[in-house]
């Protein structure tokens, strides 16, 4: 029905091309946020916070719009302004799933926008979180640059080389060599000064912190190569190797580029203010109004209706409070309140409308004070302990050894020659190969890791998931899945045409446990709808159906007298009490398996908030080894996390859902968030798996160690070319020609072999 | 032989004029977003787009 809607709305203003464009674009206005009101978005402090420029007429606004999806997405949006002339040019960022859009201020509220887009499917993602944009990051735009400027003087300083690569003799044209040559170190000045500033930055880190990473011997390798090739250009010996020099740090820097995939579109860094609503309703006298939640202030009496999120920790007041936890706690069940009790912030109200007092501020909520925690402070630096310099390490004593020990065997030998000897030594092992393996191989990695739904924060990722030792699983959410449940049904045997009666009174209902059961029943006729239909927030629901009077939900509310002691939803029919529906948590599919092959290898370790009534379950699969622990807090399971990293040799990897999960994910070395929908709310982490994808773990993980397997054995064979080169120039032979050969032949070999190999391996993993 | 040194400075004059193009295309945006235009290109209408620079609310930056 809303699809017609949609189609209709479409239609009118001449849109309908948008079906042709895509033969099911399915957009749908869902169903939750066509009853929510926007109003709040216009009040001023939000308004100004949301929008990127205002001159009180003109107007600018980004928003964040998960549900695109495909080009015919594009198309609409930007044609938002033939349904409201107010709006202006409108653009979309396909890769980040935004929209960005000007309107006339005057003409059109900010709530009207946003209802507009919700009214055709496209609903913003408005929350806590979009009020601190993040900062654009500049430095791959700098790379590019770089990238550029370096490509540019690679080719042109080839070009001019060509003379030597031909083999003609310099002598002859004296003139014209000198004029290329000067020209040459003209254009690599550029490629030294800003392309390979990165390296230069990082190798004076590297003097001042006493560490040695692999951009030293790298530098090493670049100021070698640029020196000697200025003298001996200068000097008329001859062309240098500036173009060995340029288009090693075009190679590098392509590298560096090529392990900077990002997926746009999913936040790693995502806190508890991406779930929060921006808003939340508060009562001012008889009257409410939409107020900011970061101005909640203890006292406040606030409203939660059916299906919105509790701000802030607070007593219930009034109302029937049944309330989801499980993102929060990963209890599966929903606990059901009376007025004086307390609920906690990140809850979902499922049922009627609730009024709540707070009891404590947003920030300083049981759940969001798990932010405040040390491990949260701490920024995420990258590792300076990766294979890539633990390898450089070894090699740049090697070369400096055998760079001196050269030198001075040529000072005994030949005096003039020594020095040479040594530069030579030294440009010749300059790294590049080696630096080059790790980021094309990893950056592989990440992308075929993608294919197959793990998305990687970055791609070092990769190896940190190589080294882990421990799984630590989550259960609600990621063990099971966060949506699906197990309906069954105890009692008296209800017939077929019973369970019809049933299911068309469960399909008048929105609340997720009348759809569960419903799903789970035979389908009625269209014709067999239920007279007399009445609803009891969190209650239950009852009706007439072909003449009988059907009844569904608590026991209260099914037979105040009867002693119904179980929790789950009842039926009555025609006053009698006939059975219970228990819903049940699903496994997802093949976990057996899976667990069979982590378990061979891996520490296997659940930490569930939920009660432990699943324990005989999840013991049978996991093994006698494995430690479960069940009721932990989100501060219990960081806590854990850090024990076991404090007892343990080897990583954690944590993978969990729930923001209870966040300061787990935070602490362990690579936190995995398992996610339905990759475009909902995630918390932070360093990949999201999607969960089509969880029955692939054993592979993915199996594929990240090859990996790395594929990174030392690249090594090796840069290692074998160094040898070459190394065996070439301490005989003080090494001429610019057998530079500009050795080095593409080593660049190139490596960069084959790292995406070749990578390739291989996700075949061999069964992955795609 | 200096017919070559001419044609070299001749082809580094238009070198340096690509080169000056992609770095103002770069520090435009440009290659920001490579995805979505791709996708524009294939759906976009150019009389509609006209109408819309007609109103005049494109920001002046």
């Amino acid at each position: 029905m809303g699809c017609r809607m949609v189609y209709q709305l479409l239609k009118d203003r001449g849109l309908d091309r948008f079906y042709e464009l895509e033969p099911s674009p399915g957009i749908r206005p869902s169903e939750s946020s066509a009853t929510r009101a926007y109003e709040h978005l216009d009040a001023d402090p939000i308004r100004r916070q949301l929008l990127d420029f205002t001159n009180g007429r003109l107007a600018r606004v980004t928003f964040s719009i998960p549900a695109i999806h495909c080009a015919a997405c594009v198309w609409l949006l930007e044609n938002l302004y033939r349904l409201n002339p107010a709006i202006g040019e409108a653009r979309v960022h396909f890769p980040r799933k935004t929209l960005s859009l000007s309107f006339n201020e005057t003409e059109i509220t900010l709530s009207a926008v946003v209802r507009l887009l919700v009214s055709i499917g496209y609903e913003p993602a408005i929350n806590l979180g979009s009020l601190t944009a993040p900062p654009p990051d500049p430095a791959a735009r700098q790379l590019l640059l770089r990238l550029g400027v370096a490509g540019f003087a690679f080719g042109n300083i080839m070009l001019m080389s060509f003379p030597a690569y031909l083999g003609l003799n310099p002598a002859d044209e004296r003139g014209m060599h000198h004029f290329f040559g000067l020209l040459s170190i003209l254009l690599a000045m550029p490629v030294l000064l800003y392309s390979a500033s990165s390296y230069w930055t990082a190798a004076a880190l590297c003097f001042r912190r006493r560490h040695l990473v692999i951009e030293f011997p790298i530098a090493l390798g670049i100021i070698a190569l640029f020196t000697q090739s200025v003298v001996e250009i200068l000097a008329g010996i001859s062309e240098g190797y500036l173009d060995s020099f340029s288009g090693l740090i075009f190679l590098l820097l392509c590298g560096q580029w090529f392990q900077r995939k990002t997926f746009a579109s999913l936040s790693f860094e995502r806190d508890y203010k991406a779930y929060f609503p921006l808003a939340t309703l508060r009562r001012e006298g008889s009257a409410t109004r939409s107020v900011p939640i970061t101005s909640l202030a203890v006292g406040d009496r606030i409203l939660v209706r059916h299906q919105e999120l509790i701000p802030a920790d607070a007593l219930l007041v009034s109302g029937d409070a049944c309330i989801d936890y499980s993102f929060v706690t990963g209890e599966a069940e929903p606990v059901v309140c009376r007025p004086g009790e307390h609920v906690f912030a990140g809850g979902r109200q499922t049922g009627g409308a609730v009024e709540l007092e707070t009891v404590k501020p947003v920030s300083q909520s049981y759940l969001t004070s798990l932010w405040n925690n040390a491990a949260f402070a701490k920024p995420r630096t990258p590792q300076i302990q990766n294979l890539t310099n633990r390898a450089g390490r070894l090699f740049t004593y090697a070369v400096i050894a055998i760079a001196i020990s050269t030198g001075a065997v040529w000072l005994v030998r030949s005096p003039p020659q020594s020095l040479r000897a040594f530069t030579s030594v030294l440009l010749v092992a300059c790294p590049c190969a080696l630096a080059l393996t790790a980021p094309f191989t990893l950056g592989s990695a990440q992308r075929i890791l993608g294919r197959n739904r793990l998305y990687l924060r970055n791609a070092t990722v990769v190896e940190d998931m190589s080294r882990v030792s421990t799984l630590i699983f989550d259960k609600t959410g990621t063990l099971t899945h966060a949506t699906r449940q197990n309906v069954t049904y105890t009692g008296d045997a209800l017939t077929d045409t019973e369970q019809t009666w049933v299911a068309a009174l469960a399909r008048q209902s929105t609340h997720p446990a009348s759809r569960r059961i419903a799903d789970c029943l035979p389908p009625p006729s269209p014709n067999l709808a239920p007279t007399a239909f009445s609803e009891v927030p969190g209650q239950g629901i009852r009706g007439v159906v072909a003449g009988h009077a059907l009844c569904l939900g608590s026991p209260a509310f099914v037979a105040s007298d009867a002693a119904l002691t179980e929790a789950g939803p009842y039926v009555s029919l025609d006053g009698t009490v006939r059975g219970r529906f228990a819903m049940q948590p699903t496994y997802r599919a093949d976990l057996a398996g899976l667990l069979h092959r982590l378990a061979a290898r891996y520490n296997l370790v659940v930490l569930s908030g939920d009660h432990p009534q699943a324990e005989p379950a999840l013991r049978q699969w996991f093994g006698p080894r494995a430690d479960l622990r069940f009721e932990q807090s989100p501060a219990d399971k960081l806590a854990y996390v850090r024990q076991w990293q404090e007892a343990q040799p080897g990583g954690v990897m944590m993978i969990g859902d729930g923001l209870n999960d966040a300061g787990a994910l935070r602490q362990s070395q690579v936190g995995i968030a398992v996610t339905e929908d990759i475009s909902l709310f995630s918390p932070a982490c360093d990949a999201i798996l999607d969960a089509a994808s969880f029955h692939q773990l054993a592979d993915l993980l199996a594929f990240a160690r090859s990996s790395v397997g594929i990174v030392k054995a690249g090594f090796v064979i840069s290692l074998l070319y160094n040898t070459i080169g190394i065996g070439i120039a301490s005989t003080g032979r090494l001429s610019p020609l057998v530079a500009a050969v050795l080095m593409p032949i080593s660049s190139f070999s490596v960069i084959g072999f790292s995406l070749l190999a990578t390739r291989w391996a996700a075949w061999r993993h069964g992955l795609s | 032989m200096s017919v070559i040194v001419i044609l070299m400075l001749a082809s580094l004059v238009v070198a340096i004029a690509f080169l000056t193009l992609f770095i103002w295309a770069v520090r435009r945006g440009q290659y920001e977003d490579v995805e979505t235009p791709a996708m524009r290109m294939l759906t976009d209408d150019d009389s509609d787009r006209r109408k819309a620079d007609e109103k005049g609310l494109q920001p002046h930056e």
